[in-house]
């Protein structure tokens, strides 16, 4: 549910860090209809332009706070709240050409009730301004 | 005392994870529909809840929002996720602990239920049982499809109910478990996901016929079916058109309802669920609460069109107050919402 609403429309820049271009991020939303403690969010994987991104290269940024992947499955105190944009960065030295890109995002995530572990995948064209 | 028009706020899901609907959106409109009676699932409408403390001004809001459009807090479903911890499911102590934050909770929201996952192991719920009491909420188990009434582990829950002598115990069923029709909207999105309309009209014309599930199953494999045909025929292990005058047992525990429907026509007809008969049997049993909108067609269309949530609310409430026997029509007379966000 809400494939379509994960990746947000416009929200796709180079991330810059001490005024060097690190790597790239966009807005993401859970694809659910509540929200999720970090611990129960197994996993982000990115696609850029087809090619697979790293796990250990994938940040999660929510109110002020980045995790790793591997940091928010011990992450008890923290959510990402229903329909919340958090910010996911990709850490890829020089980040991203201005153009259209090809962004992937599947959310895999933990949830109690259900006796399996959902993925739910997008795929959308964002254009990063030059 | 007659039964009552609410929505559950998990009806405008689309609109709010947006940021489309506000929390007061949600509560006149549905206030403006007479539906009086809001039910949230806390998480959702709640940042922070439970992981991290809920800021004091969104409750604060949300009772001056339930005061200004003269609203009742009916109900606060919690998930209580008993998988947090990877690799361990919690124990019982740890989840009867996180169910008395939830009721803490709930009482701070001015609900009188408690809607529990019909997941959750019925000694969890009579442990925490005594502390609803003190804080007058009654938790409720949502009897949800597949699970039915005469399930064993329903069975075995109204049992311990029983045995602990706890009014602070009861049942929420959710209509979709008398799905008496293969409900067109799944029809069509199996259809737009490829599986081929001999094998969609099979499932369905099955369906009709009552033909047990693994039965169905089978025949849609020799039919050569795969993916996305295979996920159809499915859906008939997880429903059933079970009858909904097997409530009438369990009246004096049932005190919240949910009115789950996945469309209703233009006409004001649920096509899958058989809100005639439900009505006629909640009349029977003397039931006097809530009957709450439940919206869960919206993943079921959303690949192909944006849901309007608050036209099939409003077309819900209207098919409601007419088998109440209500006089008028409901209207709403203020626009839900007043600009698109992302």
């Amino acid at each position: 549910m809400m494939d379509n609403k994960m990746i947000v429309e416009g929200s796709l820049a180079n991330y810059v860090e001490g005024g060097v271009v690190k790597g790239f991020q966009f807005l993401g939303r859970l694809p659910y209809y509540r929200g999720l403690g970090l611990s129960m969010v197994e996993d982000i994987a990115v696609e850029i332009d087809g090619a697979a991104v790293a796990r250990e290269d994938v940040r999660f940024h929510v109110r002020g706070k980045t995790y790793t992947l591997d940091e928010m499955e011990t992450v008890y105190d923290d959510r990402w709240n229903f329909g919340e944009k958090a910010t996911i960065i990709v850490l890829q030295d020089g980040g991203l050409a201005a153009g259209e890109h090809q962004v992937g995002m599947a959310v895999r995530y933990r949830v109690s009730y259900l006796p399996f572990v959902p993925t739910t995948r997008f795929t959308k064209t964002l254009a990063l301004a030059a | 005392m007659a039964i009552k028009r609410g929505v559950s706020l998990y009806s405008y899901q689309n609109e709010t994870f947006t940021g489309k609907m506000t929390l007061e959106d949600c509560i006149r409109t549905s206030a403006e529909l007479g539906a009086k009676g809001i039910e949230v699932i806390g998480e959702q409408s709640f940042w922070g809840w439970p992981e991290y403390a809920v800021d004091p001004k969104a409750i604060a809001n949300w009772h001056s929002l339930i005061a200004k459009y003269d609203c009742v807090a009916v109900s606060h479903d919690f998930m209580l996720d008993y998988k947090r911890y990877k690799g361990r499911i919690m124990s019982v102590e740890e989840q009867v602990a996180s169910v008395r934050r939830d009721i803490d909770f709930g009482a701070q929201l001015g609900v009188k239920y408690l809607r529990a996952l019909v997941s959750i192991a019925p000694e969890v719920l009579v442990a925490a049982a005594p502390h609803a009491e003190e804080k007058n909420i009654k938790i409720l188990i949502e009897v949800h499809a597949p699970l039915h009434f005469d399930h064993p582990w329903i069975v075995r829950h109204a049992e311990a109910f029983e045995k602990s002598g706890s009014e602070a115990l009861g049942f929420l069923p959710d209509m979709g478990m008398f799905l008496h029709a293969f409900p067109p909207v799944w029809y069509d999105k199996f259809l737009r996901m490829g599986v081929p309309k001999t094998i969609a009209d099979y499932v369905v014309k099955a369906y009709e016929d009552r033909v047990l599930s693994e039965y169905v199953v089978q025949a849609v494999r020799d039919m050569g079916a795969e993916g996305p045909a295979l996920g159809m025929v499915e859906t008939l292990r997880h429903n059933a058109a079970f009858e909904p005058k097997r409530m009438l047992d369990y009246m004096p525990r049932i005190h919240n309802i949910h009115g789950k429907f996945y469309e209703i026509t233009e006409d004001y007809v649920e096509p899958s669920i058989p809100y005639d008969q439900i009505i006629a049997v909640l009349k029977q049993g003397g039931y006097d609460g809530y009957i709450c909108s439940e919206y869960e067609g919206n993943r079921w269309i959303e690949d192909a069109v944006e849901p309007d949530s608050v036209e099939q609310v409003r077309r819900q409430q209207v098919m409601l107050a007419r088998l109440l026997g209500e006089a008028e029509d409901p209207k709403i007379t203020t626009p839900a919402y007043a600009v698109a966000a992302e």
